[in-house]
């Protein structure tokens, strides 16, 4: 059966805005997607009928809000291939997860002069606690160097894992370029050496089908928002020893045992990560998000954008002054480019008069700008509802760019 | 292409944009200030050389959109000869002026020529790349009792 694009779109109530006169073309994916009707009905659905705290209560709706918590949590390890659904711990998104395996895991475990290796393709939220850690225990952070396609070296990559290296932390696709890495290769180099890999998998998760026991990584960071769920939940997955060897880094309720004032037991994995009443809407929500990606077929939509990229990738280089910035050979469906007689940010807003969406600045990514020389980029991202219709709008918003500013 | 878009960028919106008045680094010494957009980047540098108690010259460099590079270049324009006080009291008008709403009127008469920035209205994200060079110019003035040297 051929993808029905259309279809798709009717799932999707916000795609039927008009922005400044014109339909939207929303290509601001990467970003944070757009929330399907499934979604959405569940969140109502929730607080309609079936909302209370959970995992305390005996009482009928704090039963049936548990079992659709823990319910979710069985969706997530699935969708991940995890062993058990106890690796799956819920949180409010990939920051938060790469904090927690920082300060929690790794920090207690480094010293003066041990290494931290990331790479150069990182978003902020893969830099900035490590470099928490850095300050709090006088490690190193070493960052792999990309060439000028946007791929990580992989010999670099693998000289930098040195015998202080204690963690490795990377992406699975880079939010700026768009750059799949080669993460089982990576991941692999890193366990040679006995080096943990956590890996930041926000703009994987709604692009590629991620099977965290083939990666063989240690841990899987990422946020629902980008792939089709609410804002404000994410998801850390960690191999069972892994998220046993750490410590909680919040206490509160939930993540208990007993307390008394001599001395408090914590729960299993995953509910001592999870102190406080969670986002347990967002968290059934998100299992919602994960039947709607699967029902898609993930392998269908990753063709589809695939498709988008090749079109979008053609059309844009054939504009005078254009280059485009990230070029890898294996790429999700994200489109960075600068123009050689506009500003990011003007190249937006007179997109935006068009009614196409797209993200203009550094995308967080400070050192990957820094890299090509390069303030800002403007960044059109796809997702599973988008149409050649509207690469063909943005080609044509670009084009009254190239007109006002050429 | 929209009227709103039309009105943001017209003819001297662009103009200034792509042929920045007083750019580049001024000779002597003067007041300079750096500024930063850490939304996307932009960044620029203020001179302001200020000769018995009146701004004698107001220059900038730096990298930016075009509303933030005309609205740095009109207002190197529109500051000279008037007194660091009056550069202050004109900021607070263009400020107020991009910040209102977009169906009342301008102060044309006090804007000046400034009023051609009055498109950014329509646009609150844009404000900021209209106002960064002036708040640059501001704090510039106000760390007046050091006065950098540029050479």
């Amino acid at each position: 059966m051929s993808y029905d694009v259309e279809r798709i779109r009717k799932d999707f109530p916000i795609l039927e805005r008009q922005i400044r006169g014109m339909p939207l073309a929303y290509l601001d994916n990467a970003a944070s997607t757009q929330k399907p009707l499934p979604v959405i009905e569940a969140i109502s659905k929730y607080y309609t009928s079936t909302h209370a705290n959970i995992h305390r209560g005996v009482h009928t709706l704090s039963e049936e809000a548990t079992a659709l918590y823990e319910g979710a949590r069985v969706k997530l390890g699935r969708l991940l291939n995890a062993a058990a659904a106890e690796e799956i711990v819920f949180l409010r998104g990939t920051t938060e997860a790469i904090n927690l395996v920082s300060q929690a895991w790794v920090r207690p475990r480094v010293g003066p002069d041990d290494e931290i290796l990331i790479s150069h393709l990182e978003h902020h939220s893969n830099i900035v606690p490590w470099q928490f850690v850095c300050e709090q225990t006088g490690a190193r952070l070493v960052v792999a160097p990309i060439d000028d396609r946007g791929e990580i070296i992989l010999e670099e990559y693998e000289r930098l894992l040195s015998p202080r290296t204690r963690f490795a932390a990377l992406s699975h696709v880079s939010n700026a370029l768009g750059t799949i890495n080669p993460v089982a290769e990576l991941i692999r180099l890193a366990h040679e050496r006995g080096v943990p890999v956590l890996l930041d998998g926000a703009q994987a998760i709604p692009h590629l089908r991620v099977d965290v026991r083939a990666l063989g990584c240690d841990f899987y960071a990422f946020s629902g928002h980008k792939m089709y769920g609410p804002t404000g939940i994410g998801t850390l997955w960690g191999r069972t020893e892994r998220l046993e060897e750490m410590d909680p880094y919040q206490g509160g309720g939930e993540m208990i045992r007993s307390v008394s004032f001599e001395k408090t037991v914590f729960d299993d994995v995953p509910h001592k990560f999870e102190a406080g009443t969670p986002d347990i809407c967002g968290a059934i929500a998100l299992g919602v998000a994960v039947d709607y990606l699967q029902d898609l077929d993930l392998e269908a939509v990753g063709q589809h954008e695939q498709e988008l990229l090749r079109r979008a990738t053609e059309q844009v280089s054939e504009l005078s002054g254009t280059r485009i910035i990230g070029t890898a050979a294996e790429k999700a469906g994200v489109l960075s480019f600068v123009l050689d007689c506009a500003h990011p940010h003007d190249v937006g807003t007179i997109l935006d008069g068009a009614g196409v969406a797209v993200r203009t600045g550094h995308h967080c990514a400070q050192p990957v700008m820094d890299r090509f020389g390069i303030p800002a980029t403007t960044r059109a991202s796809f997702a599973a509802y988008n149409t050649e219709e509207e690469i063909d709008r943005l080609v044509a918003g670009l084009r009254q760019v190239l007109e006002i500013f050429g | 292409m929209s009227s709103d878009l039309r009105q943001l960028y017209q003819e001297v919106i662009l103009d200034h944009s792509k042929r920045p008045r007083n750019f580049g680094q001024p000779e002597g010494s003067c007041f300079r200030a750096e500024g930063h957009n850490p939304l996307c980047g932009d960044q620029v540098t203020v001179y302001v050389r200020v000769e018995d108690g009146a701004i004698t010259e107001v220059r900038f460099e730096g990298r930016g959109c075009a509303i933030s590079t005309a609205s740095a270049s009109l207002m190197t324009e529109t500051l000279k000869s008037k007194t660091p006080q009056e550069a202050r009291e004109l900021f607070e008008l263009f400020r107020e002026s991009v910040t209102s709403d977009p169906s009342s009127e301008l102060d044309g008469e006090q804007l000046g020529k400034l009023a051609v920035l009055g498109g950014v209205r329509e646009y609150p994200m844009r404000v900021k790349c209209a106002s960064l060079a002036w708040h640059t110019m501001r704090a510039a003035l106000d760390g007046s009792e050091e006065p950098v040297t540029t050479e």
